[in-house]
């Protein structure tokens, strides 16, 4: 496969792939709250345009309303709602000490080429720019859960589920053009409610330790000692 | 009549590249709401430093004395290679991109043994400093530029763009890669501000400044020429390599004339953004600029990596 010989919508879309991917290594490197925040709503939004790409594409019109909860609940509201909580906890000054961030950003880098490496045999049966789209969405799931595994503030954990989740709707849309609008409706429900939810944890997790670093649970016991 | 040419561009390359610095020092001004200088000023400046005489240490050795020639010739050959307004002449075909890299090693080579020479404690903190920036630069963007020279499979900077003019508009995910860590590269290699600020002689700072601080008359003057060449060089480098459209493939007056005509423009846009970004970011402190490179060697690995995962011919 040359790229030069693939038509536009495919090239738009690998395109818009490798940015999906250079999102996730952002937010990978980022010690500050607020910023993360932002890049996560810049991949909500990338998400957006590829739905949009997707659904004018393949002449799919419940896509765009697809595109447009994604629009408002992932570029909007969830961003939103994190950075009013992280304003209202005062966080927005703390710099988080990432330790070993090149380590970190070479771990996802090799990520990557494992989640290459995994979806390999698929290319057997299936289009090559399905893997690679797949490729990425699973990479981007995998360094999500990179994300939360590496920083330690409660907001930095949400945002990394969130674009595990990300990275699966990326995949949704790009090998099977869009999940049914039942499927759709429910997951960006859930998304919606997961994200009111774990603002409630916020909440307690600060009451209970006085602060959102997660480390700070590994005191937490039993028994006193 | 093509060597010819191919001087004739390293010339206009060479008396361009004030033009660009005073351009770029133009835009900086409006946005930062004070009254620019004339875009003709660093050619007065440089004939005032021509015109004066020389001061230079009584312990300087030879090294210190010849390190501006070597400069200025070094980064002219380097210009010789990067094809400004047109893509098919012979300087640019018979060498490729790491003679470019090479001849900056080499020019950054003696500029920092210049730096040493004198004994100050300013030259050799500069000198340091350089060596320790290039040092992570470099690999950086050879990454970017290896993701180029993947796609057109040559390392010749004819050629390869040759290939993506023949190539038409095709958007590829490796190059917005390539593109982003070649602009970091190129940000951190001409000193402008997230990395050293050109304007400043303030000793915690300063890199680039602090090599050159006992230069002067003549000598300083080739220097400035120098780092002005350099700047216009990794400009012509992003503007030509990613955005080609418009550079002369004939050798016609009127395919020149264009050539010209687009290139100024893109050079124009690329120092109105670079303005903007200078005027937006506050310089980062120095040992911060360890991850900023390492964060451009990982676009760049990206790049390649999405060029061998998205795009690899199979």
């Amino acid at each position: 496969m040359n790229i030069a010989e693939l038509d536009f919508y495919t090239q738009a879309i690998l395109s818009l792939a490798a940015l999906v991917g250079l999102t996730s290594f952002l937010m990978l490197g980022q010690g500050r709250l607020l910023r993360l925040i932002f890049v996560f709503a810049m991949q909500g939004f990338l998400l957006t345009l590829t739905t949009v790409l997707a659904a004018y594409s393949l002449n799919n019109h419940h896509l765009y309303i697809s595109a447009v909860l994604t629009l408002v609940l992932k570029v909007i509201f969830i961003p939103w709602m994190l950075r009013r909580q992280v304003l209202h906890m005062n966080m927005h000054r703390d710099i988080e000490a990432l330790n070993n961030k090149t380590t970190v950003m070479l771990g996802g880098a090799s990520l990557m080429v494992f989640s290459y490496y995994v979806l390999q045999p698929i290319v057997q049966s299936s289009p090559v720019v399905m893997l690679n789209a797949l490729a990425v969405s699973l990479s981007v799931v995998l360094l999500g859960m990179l994300l939360m595994i590496s920083h330690r503030q409660a907001v930095a954990h949400v945002v990394g589920f969130m674009s595990i989740e990300n990275g699966l709707f990326f995949a949704a849309i790009v090998a099977t053009n869009g999940m049914p609008m039942v499927v759709e409706l429910g997951v960006a429900f859930d998304v919606l409610v997961a994200a009111v939810l774990f603002g409630i944890f916020f909440l307690h997790i600060r009451t209970s330790i006085d602060s959102l670093d997660v480390d700070l649970l590994n005191k937490l016991n039993e028994v006193d000692k | 009549m093509n060597w010819l040419l191919a001087v004739l561009q390293t010339m206009l390359f060479v008396a361009l590249a004030p033009l660009l610095a005073g351009w770029l020092k133009c835009c900086k001004c409006r946005l930062q709401n004070r009254k620019a200088p004339s875009i003709f000023q660093p050619y007065r400046d440089l004939l005032k430093l021509t015109n004066k005489q020389p001061v230079v240490a009584k312990q300087a050795s030879w090294i210190f004395l010849i390190a501006p020639y070597i400069i200025f010739s070094a980064t002219v050959l380097a210009a010789t290679v990067v094809p400004l307004i047109a893509v098919d002449l012979p300087t640019s075909a018979s060498a490729d991109v790491i003679v470019m890299v090479g001849f900056f090693a080499f020019a950054r080579f003696f500029l920092a043994l210049a730096g040493l020479d004198i004994g100050t404690a300013f030259g050799g903190m500069g000198s340091s400093r350089e060596m320790t920036i290039s040092s992570l630069a470099e690999p950086a963007m050879l990454m970017a530029i290896f993701t180029l020279t993947m796609a057109a499979s040559t390392t010749n900077l004819s050629f390869a763009i040759g290939h993506v003019l023949n190539e038409g508009f095709v958007l590829r995910p490796s190059f917005v890669f390539a593109l982003a860590a070649l602009i970091l590269v190129a940000i951190a290699e001409t000193g402008r501000i997230p990395v050293d600020n050109p304007a400043t002689h303030l000793e915690l700072t300063m890199i680039h400044e602090a090599m050159i601080l006992e230069y002067s008359g003549r000598h300083l003057a080739l220097i400035e020429w120098a780092s002005q060449v350099k700047l216009m060089l990794y400009g012509v480098l992003i503007a030509n390599i990613f955005f080609p459209w418009g550079i002369a493939e004939t050798l016609g007056a009127q395919a020149l004339g264009y050539g010209l005509l687009a290139i100024m423009g893109k050079l124009a846009l690329l120092a109105i953004f670079l303005a903007i970004v200078e005027t937006l970011f506050a310089k980062m402190r120095l040992f911060r600029v360890q991850e900023y490179l390492s964060f451009a060697y990982l676009l760049g690995l990206l790049g390649m990596l999405s060029h061998i995962i998205l795009e690899a011919s199979r």
